[in-house]
């Protein structure tokens, strides 16, 4: 029994003539400490898969199973980091934070919880700023709270959706390294949202690719064999990084380019090889 | 002993940032001095420019009237009585004053005496409260009740009447309309079960609110001897200007945005959490806003409600003085109207800044 499950899920927004269809017959297994990540197109339905496992939004047909059950409604048990942070703007810091702990823990006292609270916070780096308001924090600094936020509730699974995707690139690096230590630690089971192919295989364990909507599906899963810890400098000389990349990457393409003329069914796959500029500035 | 070197060293380096740190804000704000006293002296100049108009305004207004009146003496009875007409309006004699839009120097002049008015009063009152005391002691040591003051009000107790009035209607609005509007905003089918009745009633006109609260309070009220000039006006004007913030506040309970409405559900927080943590905080600057207007119609209802329900405020006060007819009524009109207009402009800004102190930008948290 895989740890989640997804069974022919299928998703329609809307009835009658005005009905899209986002996803189509959706099959996934994700086993227990797996890092897995999805990579799309914007607007193909990733944040709707997403809601999808954790539980915002119930599939039109298909099961969602979350270690055999099927998902009815939101669990502590998968905490979920947002596209956009989504902190509450009148609360502070340590608000933000403790809120979601009071919640997942409601049977420990005021001072358990504060340590519990205080000790994420540090763990993102933020100690300085725990009275501050979401207003006073940088992009990257508030994308830290809502990982804070999330990992404060010690889920089993944590799904992220595109959690990076507003941030510079250098914040970025850095943000990546502190959730795979996060998530190395005690190896909870990872689902990653992504548009960016590297920052997939660089944290992934397995690459699976959201085909464009309407009706989108997943495509073929590509498994990234590189050992942990995986350093971000020496990726480049790697010849199993670099051969999982330009495959992603010409299927992504590909898929890319069969979107844009749907008429045209025959298409020419690109004879070079997309160059990788990474670590070369 | 190493130590205090390091810490000397900091010190410097310090005093050196605080110098930089000084040359700048100065530099600063010189630049918003500057700014700020033009700002003042355009304020400034456009006063006296108002106050010039309406000097040269309120001089042809009194020539017209003096030389209709000196015409129609004419005219009456004859060259001999117009003379004397144009000798009583030149003397400034009081009985023959033409009585038209005050003069900026009269109105000040009306101001100075309502004023020394009410110290006159005060003063008076004071001297009875003194002269009562030991009899209003032994009174209320018997269980009565004691003796007041029951003599004529003084401007500024006309004024603080009108404010306490307004703040009275303003919390019984607060404590109306807050709770109903979250209650439509959380249910959809009670807000289009609601919706006929906040449209028919909200463009209601204060007079006719006057009229049904006085319907009502009346009876409630028989045979109680106490005066209710004041619970009628105040019920009438939080009823009147109740609308804005039940609208407003049934809208930003409903609009809730979808991203924090999403991170109640992941948090699994139960509904009293989930109205009181996330949809009450983010719908406070709609709520405030709807305050705001509420408090800005209801000073300016209360005048006439005042009027109406006799209530010893700045609306009884104006209509009292415009049936008086004395030559300085028309100044002490103008004086309330000032006096009207920047208490109103100063409850507004007290709201603004309320309002400004809850309220956030929606994509602070995204
Ligand atoms: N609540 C909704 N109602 C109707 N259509 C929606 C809704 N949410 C998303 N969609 C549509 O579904 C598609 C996929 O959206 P989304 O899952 O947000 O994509 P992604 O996260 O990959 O950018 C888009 O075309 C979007 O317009
Ligand atoms: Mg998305």
């Amino acid at each position: 029994m895989a740890y989640l499950e997804l069974k022919n899920v299928c998703k329609t927004y809307g009835q009658g003539n005005n009905s899209t269809e986002v996803l189509s017959n959706i099959n996934l297994k994700i086993e227990e400490g797996e890092f897995v990540a999805i990579v799309g197109f914007t607007g193909s339905g990733k944040t709707t898969l997403v809601n999808l496992i954790n539980g915002l939004i119930k599939p039109t047909s298909g099961e969602v199973l979350f270690k055999g059950e099927p998902v009815v409604g939101t669990s502590h048990k998968r905490g979920v980091i947002f596209q956009n942070y989504s902190l509450l703007p009148w609360l502070t810091v340590y608000q933000n934070v403790a809120m979601a702990v009071k919640e997942a823990f409601p049977k420990e006292s005021k001072t358990e919880i504060k340590e519990r609270v205080v000790s994420f916070i540090k763990m993102v780096g933020l100690s300085h700023a725990i009275d501050k308001r979401p207003k006073e924090l940088s992009g990257g600094m508030r994308q830290r709270v809502s990982v804070a936020r999330a990992l404060a509730m010690k889920p089993e699974m944590i799904i992220m959706d595109e959690p990076l995707g507003a941030l510079d690139a250098l914040t970025r690096g850095n943000l990546q390294d502190e959730i795979l230590n996060i998530w190395s630690k005690d190896k909870r089971t990872a689902l990653l949202i992504t548009n960016d192919v590297d920052e997939g295989i660089y944290m992934a364990d397995r690459i699976i690719p959201l085909k464009p909507g309407p009706k989108a599906t997943l495509g073929p899963e590509f498994i990234i064999d590189i050992e942990r810890p995986r350093d971000k400098t020496k990726l480049n000389d790697n010849i199993n990084y670099i051969e999982t990349r330009n495959k992603i990457i010409a299927y992504l393409m590909a898929i890319g380019e069969s979107r844009k003329s749907v008429s045209n069914t025959e298409y020419v796959l690109p004879d070079a090889t997309p160059k990788s500029f990474v670590g070369q500035f | 002993m190493k130590q205090e070197i390091t810490l000397k060293k900091q010190h410097s380096g310090f005093a050196f940032f605080k110098q930089i740190a000084s040359i700048v804000k100065s530099k600063f704000e010189k630049d918003a001095v500057s700014k700020s006293l033009k700002k003042t002296a355009i304020t400034i100049v456009s006063i006296l420019l108002f106050l010039g108009l309406w000097h040269l305004g309120s001089k042809a207004l009194y020539n017209k009237e003096a030389a209709y009146r000196i015409e129609k003496a004419l005219e009456e009875q004859g060259p001999a009585a117009a003379d004397a007409e144009r000798a009583c309006i030149a003397s400034g004699e009081s009985r023959c004053q033409p009585n038209t839009l005050p003069s900026p120097t009269q109105v000040w002049a009306s101001f100075m005496s309502l004023i020394a008015d009410h110290h006159l009063i005060q003063a008076k009152k004071d001297a009875f409260n003194l002269k009562m005391e030991s009899t209003n002691a032994k009174l209320i040591a018997q269980g009565k009740k004691a003796i007041v003051y029951t003599g004529r009000a003084s401007f500024i107790d006309i004024v603080l009447t009108s404010i306490k009035t307004v703040f009275a209607g303003f919390l019984l609005a607060l404590i109306i309309a807050v709770p109903i509007g979250v209650i439509i905003g959380l249910s959809p089918s009670l807000r289009s079960a609601f919706n006929w009745f906040i449209q028919i009633f909200k463009p209601v006109s204060p007079v006719v609110w006057y009229l049904l609260v006085f319907m009502i309070v009346k009876t409630l009220y028989i045979g109680a001897s106490s005066d209710n000039a004041f619970v009628i006006s105040f019920v009438s004007v939080g009823l009147c200007a109740m609308w804005a913030t039940l609208v407003n506040t049934a809208m930003g309970v409903s609009s809730v945005d979808k991203d924090y409405i999403n991170v109640a559900k992941v948090l699994k927080l139960g509904t009293f959490q989930k109205v009181f943590k996330v949809i009450l905080p983010s719908s406070l600057p709609l709520i405030f806003t709807g305050l705001r207007i509420t408090l800005s119609v209801a000073w300016m209802v209360l005048i006439a409600i005042e009027l109406l329900a006799q209530s010893p405020g700045l609306g009884l006060f104006v209509w009292e003085e415009f049936q008086n007819g004395a030559n300085d009524s028309n100044a002490k009109i103008i004086v309330a109207m000032f006096v009207i207009g920047i208490i109103g402009f100063l409850l507004d800004r007290l709201m603004l800044t309320i309002q400004q102190m809850v309220s956030f930008n929606k994509n602070e948290g995204i």
